[in-house]
């Protein structure tokens, strides 16, 4: 007889996995399933890399509900985990009479969702805070508690965590179809299936469709994409708060923000697409970021670009989250977390924790839940190669070989023979920073492929191969 | 920290970089220190596995590892310390900089510091090319890491971006790697490999594997997701696009210097090199940090970067030996279509015979020119060309040099008519 898991998730980007590692404080046998090489591939992996208070929130919805819950309970785990966070508070910009108009109501509706400290602030104090922005500013919203993360550490952490309280994970997962039977979940992937007593679908541009297959058509996701401009490490000095326009219906606007590798940020655009795959940029909108990215802080524009990618939030015809309990088939659907998931995952996790217990599922808390340390990628803490103890104990973390990121040998070895190891050079990217800096890999990563191949007994032409997966549609 | 001492600090093993080192042995230096990142000396030659190599400083025909190994070698045998594996992080104080390496993290202080740091090529995300961020997008440099360092597989059908010297580097690298070449593409109306190239191009893109050159042509667009699949490239002259098909796009040229630490030392930099602003004697706006090679203005060949390095050198040793520094300068200013020149500083006390030429390079073809050089309203200078050629250094007198007014504006070198 095959194992009957209490659990299964289907989805391992910021919310699944954090789900994941809620459930494993528990006495339950969990499985994590992903369609993808590795965890925190989809639009946990191409967004702002925001921390959001969640202070522009529709107030009484679930997601401002749950952002409001998921900030207390990161205060906590963020630095526990040792996830890169920067707080260096948002900056809301009006940069004409209307947009200064709008600032009332945008304070009292953060104050309505708790965030308190939240003020208005004269044009000067504007300037002062941030002497490079264009002329022009006609006052602004100062959202002290708006902070930088790394979403690439936080889905590992969530996932690592998980891992070592006992969850079990499956990659390259991708669900072909759900059934149900006897009182059990049936979850069938390409080569077997997997069976379980309850069920979440987090699985993000995929979640109605998941959602279909078990009779449900309460939202149909839409995929939206986000272009952004990665500009280079010069560009940091220019800025020291999060940039934020005045929002809109639509979207959040153009941002422009530090990011916890020391780079700044200028985007997203916000289209509508059909096509949940694609993560193309475009021309035009590349176009419309350089654009408004000049007219908010041109000598940004001065400085070299480091990347640019493309990200797609699942955006639903719905204004809130789509978290429903369909009790009778104990599961749970947590769709349409559009742009907040990073920010607002732990609390969706505690809030699925509860919701499974209405269906009927006992959470008896384990004994003992272990707690992580990642490696720390931000350049707000020291870095291997700072750390002369370090690398007097391991010269491997002296050893450069990413010249732009400043990473280390040390670091490439730790983060292929990690709990959660990295399997792909996608996968390594996202763990220790490198080939993302301003040669975006052009200097190291043959080293790098060979390094990989050697370590895991693959060849470089599999891994070449298997690193251009990524994209895949799951 | 250890805080070791040395009389030259170089930062950069490559050709400018070594090349100063030896000079500096030679004219008596006790202690000289050349630094690099990378695992080996050498600098970029050493990633260049075809020919072409030695022939101005050595008078052979070297390929480029050979040719690195000569360097290192003579820079080994005039007991250059040479440390390798060390990556500058910072400054310590006016001439002292930190680094980390296998060894743990120091500081080196020097009596003067020679930045030699190089060049990279902007890459597919810095020009803003958009599409998908697919498997076998290259420069010229990750192409030969990969394919004669690593000797890992490229593809079968490459499109080449650029057509000036660098460019036909990336053509001989991957025709020696077996991938075809389905065409090189150029904005400019002609490619620009010029004189010296000239036989190359006719034997190799001509004879031994005909390409087209597709001139006032803009790549717009990567194809493919998870491979290259084409580019898509507009005409500039008629506005229409095509598609190319290929699984290889290599980008070359276009370069950037490797400027982290001259900007990390508040050094003057140049809007038009995007490298630090140097004198005649190549001396930077830092008291006895001195700046070579390609770190200065994109890349020349190796053997210019050497000479530089060489003639460094002998500024960098007068300047021990007690040379003051000067204490005005003034930089040189250009204007479109002229992108930069050089020496983009001048120094009052320098003696203006001492330098013979200023380089300049134009962004575009431009016949009959006439080029002046201007402080205020007063022409300090003017010269005709038949020819000004994009990617191409060309070349001014400095004879005006003398007439410069240190109480004036900044000199300009512009194009007239």
């Amino acid at each position: 007889m095959q194992k009957i898991y209490d659990v299964a998730i289907i989805g391992a980007g910021a919310v699944g996995a954090a789900i994941a590692r809620e459930l494993s404080r528990y006495k339950l046998n969990t499985i994590l399933l992903e369609a993808k090489p590795d965890v925190g591939m989809g639009t946990t992996k191409a967004n702002t890399a925001i921390w959001h208070t969640g202070f522009d929130a529709q107030p009484g919805t679930l997601e401002a509900q749950l952002l409001r819950r998921s900030y207390a309970l990161m205060q906590d785990y963020v630095p526990e985990a040792g996830v890169p966070t920067e707080p260096l508070g948002g900056l809301l910009v009006a940069w004409n009479e209307e947009q200064r108009q709008a600032l009332p109501a945008l304070r009292d509706r953060a104050h309505a969702n708790g965030v308190t400290d939240v003020r208005i602030i004269s044009p000067e104090e504007v300037y002062r805070l941030e002497p490079n922005l264009n002329q022009g500013a006609r006052g602004g919203l100062f959202v002290p508690g708006e902070s930088l993360i790394c979403p690439f550490t936080l889905p590992l952490a969530f996932t690592t965590q998980a891992l070592l309280n006992g969850v079990a994970l499956k990659l390259n997962f991708p669900v072909q179809n759900v059934k149900q039977q006897d009182g059990v979940t049936l979850v069938e992937g390409p080569e077997e299936t997997v069976r379980a007593r309850y069920l979440v679908n987090a699985a993000g541009l995929y979640s109605d469709e998941i959602d279909h297959m078990l009779g449900h058509y309460d939202f149909t996701v839409t995929p939206r994409r986000g272009e952004l401009i990665v500009y280079d490490k010069f560009a940091r000095q220019l800025i020291d708060h999060i940039i934020l326009p005045v929002p809109t219906a639509k979207t959040k606007g153009v941002l422009i923000s530090p990011t916890v590798y020391g780079n700044v940020l200028l985007g997203p655009t916000a289209e509508d697409l059909e096509d949940k795959t694609n993560t193309a940029t475009s021309e035009a909108g590349l176009a419309m970021l350089l654009e408004k990215g000049r007219a908010i802080l041109p000598r940004l524009l001065e400085e070299e670009v480091t990347a640019t990618y493309a990200g797609l939030r699942a955006a639903t015809e719905h204004k809130d989250y789509q978290i429903r309990l369909h009790a009778e088939q104990r599961y749970v659907c947590v769709g349409g977390i559009r742009s907040t998931g990073v920010s607002a995952a732990m609390g969706i996790a505690e809030y699925v924790g509860e919701l499974l217990t209405e269906a009927g599922l006992t959470l008896l808390p384990k004994p003992e839940f272990k707690t992580i340390r990642m490696p720390n990628i931000g350049e707000a803490g020291p870095r291997p190669y700072q750390q002369p103890e370090l690398i007097a104990q391991n010269p491997d973390y002296g050893r450069m070989v990413c010249h732009c990121e400043k990473v280390s040998l040390g670091e490439i070895l730790d983060a292929i023979h990690s709990p959660l190891p990295a399997r792909t050079l996608d996968g390594l990217r996202r763990r220790t920073r490198a080939m993302q800096g301003r040669c975006q890999g052009f200097n190291c990563q043959a080293h790098i492929t060979a390094i990989l191949a050697k370590e895991t007994g693959q060849s470089p032409r599999f891994l070449l191969s298997l690193d251009a997966e990524k994209e895949l549609p799951s | 920290m250890t805080i070791a001492q040395t009389d030259v600090l170089i930062v950069g093993a490559g050709p400018a970089g070594l090349a100063s080192a030896i000079q500096l042995k030679r004219q008596g230096v006790a202690r000289v220190t050349v630094v690099d990142r990378e695992p080996e000396a050498g600098g970029m030659p050493r990633l260049c596995h075809h020919t072409g190599f030695g022939v101005w400083d050595f008078h052979r025909l070297y390929t480029g590892p050979q040719y690195a190994r000569r360097y290192v070698a003579l820079a080994r045998d005039l007991d250059v310390e040479l440390l390798t594996e060390t990556t500058i992080t910072g400054w310590r104080s006016e001439r002292a900089l930190t680094f980390t390496s296998p060894r743990g993290l120091g500081a080196i202080e020097a009596r003067a510091i020679l930045l030699a740091t190089g060049v990279r090529e902007r890459p597919r995300a810095a020009r803003l090319v958009p599409g998908y961020r697919p498997r076998g997008v290259f420069t010229t440099g990750s192409l030969q890491r990969f394919v004669d360092e690593e000797h890992l597989p490229v593809g079968r059908r490459a499109v080449i971006v650029g057509a000036e010297g660098v460019s036909l580097s990336a053509f001989m690298t991957l025709t020696g790697a077996g991938v075809a070449v389905a065409a090189m593409i150029t904005e400019f109306p002609r490619d620009q490999l010029y004189f010296h190239y000239a036989p190359a191009k006719w034997w190799l893109m001509h004879v031994r594997h005909p390409t087209p050159i597709h001139t006032s042509t803009r790549i717009t667009r990567i194809l493919g997701r998870k491979r290259v699949e084409g580019v898509e490239v507009e005409s500039l002259r008629t506005g229409r696009r095509q598609i190319i098909p290929c699984d290889t796009v290599v980008f070359t040229g276009d370069w950037i210097p490797e400027h982290e630490v001259a900007r990390k030392g508040e050094l003057a930099m140049d809007a038009g090199t995007k490298g630090p602003r140097i004198d005649g004697q190549f001396r930077t706006s830092a008291p006895g940090v001195f700046a070579a090679g390609n770190l200065l203005r994109g890349a020349e060949t190796a053997a210019t970067s050497a000479m530089e390095g060489r003639f460094a050198a002998g500024h960098i040793a007068d300047f021990l030996a007690g040379r003051a520094w000067p204490q005005r300068r003034l930089p040189i200013l250009t204007q479109s279509p002229i992108i930069w020149a050089f020496p983009n500083a001048i120094a009052a006390a320098d003696d203006p015979t001492s330098l013979t030429r200023i380089s300049f390079r134009v962004e575009k073809f431009i016949d009959d020119a006439v080029v002046q050089v201007r402080q205020g309203h007063k022409v300090l200078h003017e010269q005709r060309f038949r020819h000004l050629l994009p990617n191409e250094t060309m070349r001014l007198k400095s004879d005006w040099l003398a007439q410069v007014d240190f109480d004036g504006d900044p000199p300009q070198v512009i194009l007239t008519g």
